[in-house]
């Protein structure tokens, strides 16, 4: 529908609002992100961003925390996270503060 | 393979505490025999039953009726939820919801409102339910839930009165701070069924409709989701009724019956499973009702050898009911249905007669 999501600022502090919750269930198979009346299942990669929208950590440091947690590219860190905060943006799922 | 082997664990579980309501929207899915205030189960036992909801593996419940601010023990109810480990989202019409109430469910650990919202215009809004300052109550309740930073869907459902105003219904939304607007055709169940002629929007304005959304949908991208329920009267295939029987989600109404769907006691023969007898594992595992369209087998042609058949489950079998008399035929809206030019007939017929609002029968 689009092409690259809009760029979202380094100094952004995304953070889930009230109502929207990661949760570890195990009767559904792990972690869940729960929404108002949806159920998203993260893959890994979602994961780990998500679980790193505290409202305090900037998205740069967020960015550098994954791309040498997982020894990849700062830049295709940076476009999957972007990607990603976007999408749930766009939904209202994310705050990006 | 049989019913068990197949067996999922159900994401939602829809709990209608009362079916007691302020309001007589014409449209109203609950049943024409509404349960009374005396049957309805107790606070402890919905505290029960949210836990073992919980470790049936629900993920969300969804509070609601009748009106569920009707109940004095909404809060407790709610807490009882959040403290087993549920995502609580309230559905409400908002009358009877004060702020200082939804304060209290707030702080009970609510996560989500949506809001029923009758049309984008006041009068409008306020004769649909028939409820005179229904619409001011809501938009007062809609602003307090956005200032405790909870969000908000929007509910507005749709018929021949307020279709033409789908765009002042998402920009009401808009206005009061929607993250979601869920823009809803009737479904055709309990006392829309009996309003049927008098809500019926005609083909030419559902297609109007349908392309209105899609842009408003371009539009407003970013500012708020709309959601639609599409018209199923008016559709080529059946909505897939729940993502299939007794396999994603279940209802428990007011007095404790557990159903497959909130329609679900209009089809003859069914055995329901109270909460009262019996465990919410064992009804969801056991209870001839939920095995009764589990799966494929129960199938008939042209449903039981077709492609879409894991896809719309044979579509709704409540409608299938209502409008076949035969539980296990295809629903009609689908057009491979060889009864589905009797929709397209249905679907054809308005009358402007007053509604029968939804009401109460008085006691005897």
């Amino acid at each position: 529908m689009t092409d690259a999501p809009q760029a979202i600022s380094l100094e952004a502090r995304p953070r889930l609002p009230r109502g929207v919750r990661l949760v570890n269930n195990e009767a559904q198979g792990g972690m869940v992100l729960l929404a108002p009346e949806r159920v998203f299942k993260p893959d890994a990669v979602a994961l780990a961003i998500l679980e790193r929208c505290d409202g305090k950590s900037t998205l740069a440091v967020i960015v550098d925390d994954l791309a040498a947690r997982y020894n990849a590219p700062r830049e295709r860190v940076l476009a999957d996270v972007t990607a990603l905060l976007r999408g749930l943006a766009d939904k209202k799922l994310l705050e990006l503060g | 393979m049989t019913a068990k082997d197949t067996l999922h664990r159900p994401l939602g579980l829809l709990a209608e505490l009362t079916h007691r309501c302020p309001l007589g929207c014409p449209y109203c899915s609950n049943p024409l025999a509404l349960e009374s205030r005396d049957d309805e189960l107790d606070t402890a036992t919905w505290a029960r039953v949210m836990r073992e909801a919980a470790a049936l593996g629900v993920l969300q419940v969804h509070l609601s009726g009748g009106e569920p601010a009707a109940r004095r023990d909404l809060a407790e109810i709610t807490a009882a939820a959040h403290h087993a480990g549920l995502y609580t989202n309230l559905i409400t019409s908002g009358v009877g919801l004060t702020d200082a109430r939804i304060t209290a469910l707030y702080d009970a650990g609510l996560d989500h409102v949506q809001i029923s919202i009758q049309d984008g215009e006041e009068k409008s809004a306020d004769h649909i339910a028939g409820y005179r300052g229904a619409f001011a109550r809501k938009n007062e309740l809609a602003a307090q839930v956005r200032r405790l930073g909870m969000l908000l869907t929007v509910n507005m459902v749709v018929h021949r009165a307020n279709i033409e105003r789908i765009e002042a219904m998402v920009e009401l939304a808009l206005a009061l701070d929607a993250s979601r607007v869920e823009i809803a055709h009737v479904q055709y169940y309990g006392w829309a069924l009996k309003n049927r002629a008098a809500l019926m929007p005609t083909r030419a304005q559902v297609e109007r409709a349908r392309t209105f959304v899609e842009d408003l949908r371009a539009q407003h991208h970013g500012r708020i989701v709309i959601d639609a329920v599409v018209p199923d009267y008016h559709a080529r295939y059946p909505k897939p009724c729940l993502g299939g029987w007794g396999r994603r989600s279940l209802n428990i109404n007011p007095s404790g019956r557990v159903l497959p769907c909130h329609a679900a006691e209009v089809i003859p023969g069914l055995e329901f499973w109270s909460v009262r007898e019996h465990a919410l594992a064992d009804i969801w595992a056991n209870a001839p009702a939920f095995n009764a369209f589990r799966g494929t087998a129960w199938m008939q042609e042209p449903c039981a050898s077709c492609a879409r058949r894991d896809q719309d489950f044979g579509g709704c079998r409540c409608q299938a009911f209502l409008l076949t008399g035969d539980a296990r035929a295809t629903d009609p809206v689908c057009e491979l249905s060889p009864r589905h030019t009797q929709v397209v007939e249905l679907a054809a017929i308005q009358d402007d007669a007053p509604y029968d609002y939804r009401h109460q029968r008085s006691p005897a």
